[in-house]
Parts: structure tokens; sequence; C-alpha cells
């Protein structure tokens, strides 16, 4: 029993880590990615881009690296694709390092099925230290309203996400960083705080207020803390889940109202750079909708003695094919967001559009208008892509017009569907509201890998789950998930939460079913429109899948022949979250239309039917003689002393 | 209550209805007779009305143009189905692949107990085809369907390409709230069950079918579209389902709402409002219309695809296209249009419908009787037996004169009857499948008949009792149909309400001292099996195609076959309700009569 748990938990562990490690997905750097990029101290150039949106995990892994990256950029040849010292002319080297740093970046990736990603991500970086009381008062970049947050509730990091839609993985495949709809808060508290419930009440409604939310809905009732599924992805070693506070609310609606304040926390505001693209009519205008917002300390340089912070604003849109292209599959920055860009915002220190082509290597699938020379490579999700870049430092890439208005034109959209990797769905089963049956898919498209995923489900107090008739079964046979967590719920005061370890066999389906019973609500407790459902939340789950690259045993195309054989540890797998959709669940309500006449007829039938008629079935009834008179009395006792019957 | 815990005026009001219980009873019958033919009565009626804000009062544009692309769409189809000789399987899910939509297949088989001499077929195999257009910036969990069968023949070729007309057209359009399920379902409602099964991961009538792949979340509301011809003269409501289900009225005024709106005729039942309620002519075809509704309401079949969505509390309605001799004409344009007004409002519904009625009857499209100003009558019909149940209560109470043996009755006595009649039921509920293992030829229903009556007619005449047996045996046989069709009423206020007309008179008169031969006859002539051959012939009187007797009884077989077909297929529960329930407690009657 104890070497079993032993092997689970070696198991979380070394999925913690590695999830750790190689959390960078596409842009997003790891703590050891920063690391280097501090070394290197060069961001701007395209292939310290693409080395950090590689994010190798371990400095023995650098020189395979740079056989994997190649740059291919002819006009930039003399520079170095190896060494790190030219540097662009927009940040001179003779300027010293200012101690807080911005970045902007918008990547454009024609999906297959003619609908167009766009993914913006801001990245603010600060060398400063919130947890010293008091001492942080002059802001730069840096938005003020968050940094006061990190410091008075003592946050080590923050994530949250809003988002309007569902990403729609069959069609789109992965999404470079995924959000469950609703919005979704979760929080590691530094470990030096007592009250973390109190605390978190208090943040709640403060980034409620910021954002526009109605994150203060947040409270105890749909509040978990996972053991295994979140962990920090910056530094620091605390793993203890009670400072890790997790909440969605499958039911925010997000508009304009949070896209404003979000767009205000840019140090360039909406005013210049990548920013003047976010017009809300035309964000709003698409089918899908997220915006993030990531803080998170990270190291300050290769010895990480200190820490930075860094904000990374995230804003994620996909425009609709039939919606906005009038079925002609043609894009331009004018048609997405009805704005051109003419200047990089300027205290960026790096800006720049990256366009993923690798599927049209040779601009089968579409065209690209104006071309740029600048290619970048980097693994994105297990998968090598191709990027060109348009630097907007550079005052060539606006050329003669003085805008950049990127233009693709696609040539063909096919409809069918895609096979992600790990793919996964959810429903309610059953019909009526009583009970019902939860039922989550999880597809591994993997053709000989199996590999293992953590489940999340947080499911509110009023469906109450029935765990012993949890099963978990793939290709029909019982799948007995090696580490299950399971918190069940209190009525009114949390929610279940349930967290299982799966190993997902190669090529398969795997369902997960648990049963439910609906509750039946106080009158008060019901919202204003009860007969639309209640929500649950999307299930998480997140994995560590098999990389597509590593899949590809026959690839020599850009790789020697001696640095194939054996899979490299960051290639062979990458790291996946995936969300289901949330559920809508009717529960049983009363008619609130008629309360009126329900009480009086529930009186009425109390009072006087049923107290009548049980009174008429409880009392005998006999008819009481009238009392005899005296005289009549006086003489039945003479006769009864006299023993004859009475009168 | 203080009436009847004063003992005298409590004796004084029993004896009152003691002595003056057949009068009372008759009286009860011919006004609760009167009642429900006043329903019809226009004055009478309640107007329809939106009750629903988010469908009432937002104003929506119909723009869908392109009827005659979708008109050349169902002609491909139909010439796609003729080539496959079936569901164009490929075809389909190409052409909504072409038009943006996420196509999924569903593959079913079902073996019927016996072949359906109806739609010829016995070993069904067919596949759905459903394309889910995903409502831009929503996360899945609610969902929209719009149905069309693939029908064999030339029947719905229309709908099919009114459908995927429609489908192209919606999915350029960035309204959505809500997924968009278009189906295209094989086998009818065989189809339809498997896919609901499907969708709601349930197996409720042992049908094989392969899982779904895409869902939209949880369906709000679902139309089922029946057009078999390019230009119609009008439009058909049904809403009767399975069990006598109907959704909530909100549905039908929206029906209503966008044919008044856009000019588009409009029946129920097939028949058209009439506006001369006052004459007797405009009476009378209310009456119809009505009692059109109450006949299929207590068949309890689903007289469209949309009936088995209601099982799933989806609010669901089946449109058919009628295209009569009438002047009028409308183009598959305008019923484009008309269905993508109902969509858009269906799309603007924050809550599920609900604030509507669920129970009601329609005698014309623009007024409803509701459950409130329907049940009087029923409750005036199960009154009687109350009533009656009073009376022997109180002949059972009073001591009995002691002349010949004064045993009271043992409950053996009282048990055989109900042991065996119940027995019968189940005999009759198992045999008709059974029997057609043996015989596959043809649907055995006279046989079995047969057989069960003679049973009956053997065990009736050997049954010995006392004067004071059959009293509590009739006491316990009416309450036990005041409780049986007060039930069945509660949830199909048309079966109940047929099924009190025959069966109230015979429980009130029978006793085993009426003439034998006359009251044999009378209760033959009104048990349920005799109710329904009636039945038939009023609801063919009613379409206006009356039939011969001949026809008429093989109509009534196959009426008999279809409900058991109904039963094991769809779960439907009047063949389990008359066989277990009804019947046996009629041969309780049956055995009241003759009682020694």
């Amino acid at each position: 029993m104890a070497a079993h748990r032993c092997s689970f938990s070696a198991v979380l562990f070394a999925l913690w880590g590695l999830s750790l490690l190689t959390v960078a997905r596409g842009q997003e750097a790891t703590l050891e990615g920063n690391d280097r990029t501090a070394v290197v101290d060069n961001p701007e150039s395209v292939a310290g881009a693409a080395e950090q949106a590689a994010g190798q995990p371990a400095a023995e892994d650098r020189r395979w690296e740079a056989t994997a990256v190649e740059e291919v950029s002819p006009t930039e040849a003399g520079g170095g694709s190896d060494s790190p010292a030219p540097k662009p002319a927009a940040s001179p080297p003779s300027v010293p390092r200012p101690k807080d740093d911005f970045q902007e970046e918008l990547v454009i990736r024609p999906l297959h099925s003619g609908d167009i990603y766009t993914s913006f991500q801001f990245r603010t970086l600060w060398e400063t230290d919130f947890t010293r009381e008091n001492k942080v008062s002059h802001y730069r970049l840096f938005p003020k309203s968050l940094g006061q947050v990190i410091s008075k509730f003592s946050v080590r990091e923050l994530h949250i996400s809003f988002t309007q839609g569902y990403w729609r993985t069959m069609q789109w495949g992965q999404p470079y960083l995924p959000s469950p709809p609703g919005a979704e808060l979760w929080v590691w508290f530094q470990d030096s705080l007592t009250d973390v419930d109190g605390t978190w009440k208090e943040l709640t409604n403060v980034l409620s207020g910021i954002f526009c939310a109605s994150l203060n809905f947040i409270d105890s009732t749909n509040t978990v803390q996972p053991s295994a599924s979140f962990k920090p992805l910056g530094i620091g070693n605390v793993t203890d889940h009670r400072f890790l506070r997790y909440a969605t609310l499958p039911r925010e609606i997000v508009c304009t109202e949070n896209l404003t304040p979000w767009k205000k926390l840019l140090p360039c505001g909406s005013k210049a750079g990548l920013a003047v693209l976010l017009k809300s009519e035309k964000l709003f205008h698409s089918s899908f909708h997220s915006q993030a917002v990531h803080i998170r300390p990270v190291c300050k340089d290769d010895q990480c003695k200190t820490t930075s912070w860094e904000l990374r604003q995230t804003l994620n849109v996909v425009f609709d094919l039939h919606n906005s292209g009038q079925g002609k599959n043609e894009w331009s920055l004018f048609k997405m967001f009805s704005r051109t860009l003419t200047e990089a915002c300027p205290v960026a220190s790096s800006s720049k559009i990256y366009i993923d082509i690798t599927d049209n290597s040779q601009g089968e699938q579409f065209e690209l208008s104006p071309a740029t020379p600048l290619l970048s490579q980097a693994v994105v999700l297990g998968d090598r892509r191709t990027f060109s870049v348009y630097d907007l430092t550079q005052q060539i890439t606006f050329g003669t017009m003085r805008s950049l208005n990127l233009l693709i034109r696609g040539k063909s959209s096919q409809g069918d569907m895609l096979r992600p990797l790990l793919h996964a769905e959810r429903y309610v089963a059953g019909y009526g509201l009583q009970t019902g049956e939860i039922h989550t898919l999880m597809y591994n498209n993997h053709p000989y890998r199996s590999f293992p995923v953590l489940l999340l489900d947080s499911v509110p107090w009023y469906l109450r789950l029935y765990i012993h008739t949890l099963t978990v079964t793939s290709k029909g046979k019982d799948n007995k998930p090696s580490y299950i967590h399971y918190q069940p719920s209190k009525d009114r005061v949390r929610p279940h939460l349930l967290e299982m370890l799966v190993q997902l066999p190669p090529n398969s389906v795997t369902e997960v079913t648990l049963q439910f019973e609906r509750a039946l609500l106080k009158w008060t407790e019901y919202t204003p429109d009860p007969n639309h459902g209640f929500y649950v939340g999307s299930s998480v789950i997140s994995s560590l899948v098999p990389s597509i690259v590593a899949m590809d045993t026959n690839n020599s195309r850009e790789r020697p022949l001696f640095s194939s054989f054996f899979p490299s540890k960051e290639e062979s797998s990458y790291f996946v979250r995936v969300y289901t959709e949330p559920l809508l669940v009717n529960l049983p309500t009363p008619d609130f239309s008629m309360p009126y006449n329900v009480i009086c007829l529930t009186c009425t039938v109390v009072a006087v039917g049923y107290g009548s008629l049980y009174n008429l079935l409880t009392r005998s009834f006999q008819i009481e003689e009238p009392s005899p008179g005296l005289a009549k009395r006086i003489a039945n006792i003479i006769r009864k002393m006299r023993g004859v019957p009475p009168l | 209550m203080g009436l009847l815990s004063d003992p005298n005026r409590r004796r004084a009001l029993i004896s009152l209805l003691t002595r003056l219980n057949t009068p009372i009873c008759i009286v009860c019958y011919m006004a609760g007779v009167a009642w429900f033919m006043g329903l019809a009565f226009e004055p009478f009626t309640l107007r329809t009305y939106m009750s629903e804000n988010a469908m009432g009062s937002t104003m929506v544009e119909e723009r869908f143009p392109a009827g005659e692309r979708a008109l050349a769409t169902g002609r491909e189809f139909s010439a796609h189905k003729k080539r496959t000789g079936g569901m164009p399987v490929e075809w389909l899910m190409k052409t909504m692949q072409a038009k943006g939509l996420e196509v999924f297949t569903q593959r079913f088989s079902r073996t019927l107990p016996f072949p359906d001499e109806n739609k010829e077929r016995y070993m069904v195999r067919g596949t759905n085809v459903y394309g889910i257009l995903r409502a831009p910036r929503a996360p899945r969990t609610e969902a929209l369907v719009l149905s069309a069968p693939c029908s064999p023949g030339d029947n719905n070729n229309q709908a099919v390409g009114l459908l995927l007309g429609l489908a192209e057209y919606f999915r350029n359009q960035i309204y959505w709230a809500k997924d968009i399920i278009f189906l295209v379902n094989e086998h009818d409602l065989i189809g339809m069950q498997a896919w609901l099964e499907g969708y709601h991961h349930t197996n409720t009538t042992g049908m094989d079918w392969s899982p779904l792949q895409g869902r939209g979340g949880s369906i709000q509301a679902a139309l089922s579209l029946e057009l078999s011809s390019d230009i119609i003269t009008s439009l058909d409501l049904v809403l009767e389902g399975l069990n006598g289900q109907l959704p909530n009225l909100d549905l039908a005024n929206l029906f209503y709402a966008f044919c008044q709106k856009i000019g588009v005729l409009c029946t129920i039942q097939g028949k058209l409002q009439r506006n001369d309620w006052d004459s007797v002519s405009g009476y009378s075809h209310a009456v119809q219309t009505m009692m059109l509704m109450v006949m299929k309401q207590a068949s309890g079949r689903p007289w469209g695809d949309h009936g088995l969505f209601l099982r799933y509390h989806i609010e669901a309605a089946t449109i058919k296209g009628v295209n009569s001799f009438r002047q009028y004409k409308t183009d598959a344009t305008t019923i484009g249009r008309l269905l993508e007004g109902m969509y858009r409002k269906l799309n603007n519904l924050l809550e599920r419908l609900h604030q509507s009625y669920f129970f009601y009857l329609m005698p014309s499209l623009s007024h409803f009787v509701s459950i409130g100003y329907y049940m009087p009558a029923f409750g005036l019909l199960a009154v009687i037996l109350l009533l009656r149940a009073l009376d022997l209560w109180v002949q059972l109470s009073t001591p009995p004169q002691r002349t010949e043996d004064g045993s009271s009755p043992g409950v053996l006595s009282l048990l055989t009857p109900l042991v065996i009649s119940h027995l019968t039921g189940v005999a009759l509920y198992m045999l008709p499948i059974r029997f057609q293992e043996m015989a596959v030829e043809h649907f055995p229903v006279s046989e079995t008949e047969a057989v069960v009556l003679t049973a009956i007619a053997v065990y009736t005449l050997l049954s010995p009792g006392t004067e004071q047996g059959w009293r509590v045996l009739k006491l316990v046989a009416v309450l036990y149909l005041a409780v049986l069709l007060g039930c069945t009423a509660l949830i199909n206020f048309s079966l109940g309400f047929i099924l009190a007309l025959t069966l109230v008179p015979v429980a009130a008169f029978v006793t085993p001292h009426v003439p034998k031969v006359l009251s044999a006859f009378i209760l033959v002539i009104l048990s349920p099996a005799c109710t329904l051959l009636f039945s038939v012939f009023f609801f063919q009187e009613l379409q206006e195609m009356p039939i011969s007797f001949q026809d008429g009884w093989l109509l009534f077989l196959s009426v008999i076959s279809q409900g058991i077909l109904d039963h094991s297929l769809y779960g439907s529960l009047v063949y389990p309700l008359i066989t277990l329930l009804v019947y046996p407690c009629w041969l309780l009657f049956w055995n009241i009569l003759f009682w020694n």
C-alpha cells in the first residue's frame, strides 16, 4: 500500500516537475527561458525570440537548440544566428538596462477551417519586490492597480481569464493559451499568509472592481483547492495547495466593459502599438474572445538570486470566415480590426507580428502581403512551426505607405475535422429532473503512446454526486485511476472537488461517468431566471502530451541524423491544458409565476380540507342524552337502591 | 365540515345522497358531457397570447432570400437519395460541411417485435446526419434543433432542401446565442428516437445506436419540418406528442404569430380557423377541431417527429406544408422567412419555455382551453364513481338483514376476481408479442382477443358469491376505476375523458340483478376494445374520410398493432395502461354482472 502511494506520488511529482519545465507553450517562457533571455540579452533579434519561444529549459540543450532553431534571414545574414552580440538600432547598447521592460507581440495563425486566430501578448517585466512593506510607490510601466493588489494581498501568482465562447479544438487545434468559457481565477498566495480565505474573498472583490466583472460572486461555494492540477508557473518551490485558490464563473459574460479596464493596464493604453487594433466593435464580432492577465515572479538573472515580476496580458480572438469574410477567405488587419498599424508602442523594447506559415511553405494555402524576409522557427505545442516576422520597431516594415496592413488571401478552406492528440468533451445524460449523469469523454488520438492526464472536476453542491457510481472506462475496459482526490461537498458551503490521474491508452476514448441527484433549493436560492438552468464549470484536463515532433521518427528534414535518435526532453512531450464545455443543468424549479395561488391553495387545503377531514376521521361521535331533571335523578337513586332498572 | 360533524345533519345528507343517487349520477354525466361540448364554444374559451417576454416584445426582421436555391438543393438531394436508395449520407455530409457546419453521423439499428405492415419494415438500419452550427462566442450550453425526416419516395425532399438552405443562411449571421443543430433523420421516428437517446445517452427501448460525437448542450426547443411540394397553400401545426404530452403553448403562439405576420395560412388538425362561431356550422367546426385533438392526444402516439422530444423536456412541434386546391399559394422563401423568424425568437429565449400552459386543448389556433376549464368536465364524470362508492359504503355499513347466510365475505372471495382479472390483463399484454414469434405472417390480435374472451366467459360462469360479496367487490372496483381514471386524466386528459365516458356508465349501473343478456351486451359495447373501434370510426368521420365497416375493422387491427409497436419502440404507455389496468378493471364489472 505504502509502495503504491509512493509510486503515485512519484508520478505526480514527476508530472508536476515536467509541467514546470515544459509549461512553456508557444511564446510563453518559463523561468529558465527568461533566465536565458536575460543572459543573451537580445530579445529583439529573431534568433532570440525564437529561442525564447522554444523555451529551452536546460543549459546543456542549448547547443542542440541552436541546430534546431534555424535562422532563415537573408537580410540579416551578417547578424548572428548564434551570436548574441548584434543589436538593432532601436535599443542601443549604451543605454543602461531599464529596471522594467515591455514587449508586445501579435501571432496570427490562419486556421484549418478558414477562420483566423489572432493572439496578442503584452509582457511587462519589473525588477522589484512587492513583498517589502510599502516600498514600492513609483510605477513606470507596471500598472499601479495590480502592483498594489500584489503587495496588499500577498499574491505570489495570479491568473485571471475572461472568455466568451468555447475553443473548438476539433476545428482549430490547440490554442496557445487555453481558458474556459466565462471567468477563471486562480491565485497562489505567499506562504507567509495566515488568513487565506479572508484574503481570497477581499481579493476577488477588488479584482471585480478592477476588471468590471462579477468576480465578487466567487465565494466558498465555487472555490476549490486543487491538489495537483494547478501548479505555480513562476519560481518558488512552495506547492502546498493550502495557498492555492481556484474558481470559475462559467456564466460570466465578457464584453467591452471588461476589455476597457484590461486595455488600461497597458503602458501605451490603446493609443499606440499593437493595442490600437483592439477595437471592441470588431473584437466582439468574432467566434471566440478570450482575455487574460497572468502575474508571476520570474528570475531576474541566471543566478536567480532575486526575482522580478512578470505581467503578461494576453488576448485571443478567432475571427469567423463565414460571419465576417462573406465566404471569401481573405483577411487583412483592416478587415479584422478596422485599423492598420503605423508604429510600435514607443516604450516597448520589442514589438512584433508573427504569422504562422508552417503549412504554407510554398504558398499553397494562402498568400501573404507584404512579404517579409524574416522567418523564425519555434516548437509550439509539440509541433515545429515556422513564422514570418514583422518587426514594428523597424521603420522599413511600414513601407512607403507608413502603415502596415497585412493581407492574407486564403486559397481554400476544408471543413473536415482535425484530430488533436488530446481532446475532451462533456455532457449531461439522462432525462427528468431527479437524477442525471455527467459523462466526460477524453480522446487520446496518439497512434501508439499512452499518457496520463489529470482530470479536475469542480461541481456545485446542488448536484449531489454519487461518488460510488464513478466509473472510468477506456476501450470497454475498466480503467483504474492511479490517483483520486475527492473532497465531498457541503450544502451551501463548498463544492465537490474531484481530481484523478488517469492513464489514457493510445488511440482510445476514455469515458468518466458519475451520477448525480438534483437538489431542491430553498426558494430564495434560485437565480432570477431559474428555468435557464444552473451552470457547472468546465472540467480541466492537464497533461503532458507526446509531441508531434517526437512522433515523426522519419523526420530528417532539418535535423542531423545524430540528433534524432533519442527524443530530447523538451520535444518529447509538451504540456496541454484542455477545458471541456460547461454544463447547463436544470434543477427542479417551482412555478414562481403563481406563488399567490400556491400559497392560497396550500393554506386552504391544509386549514379547511385536511383539518376537518382529520377531525372527522379521528373523532368518534355519539349522541348525548340531555341530562335528566332533579326529580328523575332522585327517583333513579331510589330505584337503584330498590334493585329495579332506572327510568 | 360542520355539516358532517353533526350526526343528524350528516345522516340527512347521506340519506339524501343515497336516495337521489341515480338522478344525481345521471345529471352529473349529462353535465360532464355538456361541459365538454361547451369547451369548443368560442365565447367560453380564451384567446391565445404570448406569455414569454423574451419572445413577445422583441421584433425580428426576416431576410431569408434563398428559397429557390433551397428547392434546387432539395432536388439534388432527391436525386442522390434515388441513386443511393436511401439516405445519401456522403452527399449530406459534404453539403453540410461546405456550408460551414460541424457534421456528425449516427448509425442505428433496430429489429421490431413484429413486422410493421403500415410502413413495411422489420429490421431497420439507418444513419442520421446532423450538422451543428456553432454560435459565435457561446459556450455550447444551449441548442435549438431543426429536423427534417429523410422519407422514402418523393416525400420531404423540399424539407431537407429548405433545412440546408436555412443552414447556409443562418451560418452567415452573427446573432446566434445558441447552437443550432440541423438534423436529417432516417426512418422518421425510429431515427429520431435513436438520435435523442444518443444525445441524452439513455436507452429506454433497447435500440442499438452509435454514440454521438458532437453535442450542443441542453436543447431548448425543436421544430420538425415536413414539406413535400415546392409551393404550399397552408402550414399545419402538429403538437401532440408521445403519451399525449404537448409542448408549451407559447410554441404554438409563436407559430401563429409569425403566420399572421408573414401572411401564411395556418391550420391546426388540418382545419382552418373560422370566424362565424355563432353559427351552428362554425361551432361544429370548432368541435371537430377540438375532438380531433382529443382523439390524437388520447392515442398517446407521437404524431410527428417532434413527439419524442417532449420526454426530454424539450418543447417541440412539427410544421407540415399542405398543398391543397386553395388559391392562396406560398413559396419556399416565405416558409424560410417564417422559420428564420421563429428561430430568431427562440434564440432570444433566456429560459426554457415555461411561462405558458403545458395542458391545453385547441379548438382553433387562436383559442385554447386551459386545464382549469376542461378538468371540471372530467370531474363531473369522476364524481359519479364517488357517489356510487358512497352509496355502496352506506349499504354495506347498515346492518344487513340476516335472512339468508349472514356471513360477511372473506378476503379470498374478493381477492380471487382481482387476481384473475389482472392475470388476464398480463396475458393480454404478453400474448400478442409472444404469439408473434410463432406466427410471423400476420398480427394475431383477433386470436388473442378470442382466447382471452373465452377464458373470461368460462371463468365468470363459475364464480360463486354472496349478496354482500358483490357489493364489496363493486366498491373496490369503483374506487379502483376512480383512481385509475383520475391519474390518467391528470397525465393525458383526453385518454382519461374518453375512458371515463364509456366506463363510468358501466361502473354505475352494473349489479348482478340487472337483465343479464342485455347488460352483457351493453358491457361489451362499452368495453375498452369497442371504445377503440368506435374511436377509429369517429376519427375517420372527423377527418371527413368515412370508411366502410370492413376497412374500419382492418384499421382497428392495425391501430392495435401500432399501439403495441409504439409501446415497444418509443415507450408509449397507452397499451400497457389499457391491458394491465383498464381491461382488468372492466373485467371486474363483468364479474359483478355474472355474480351468482
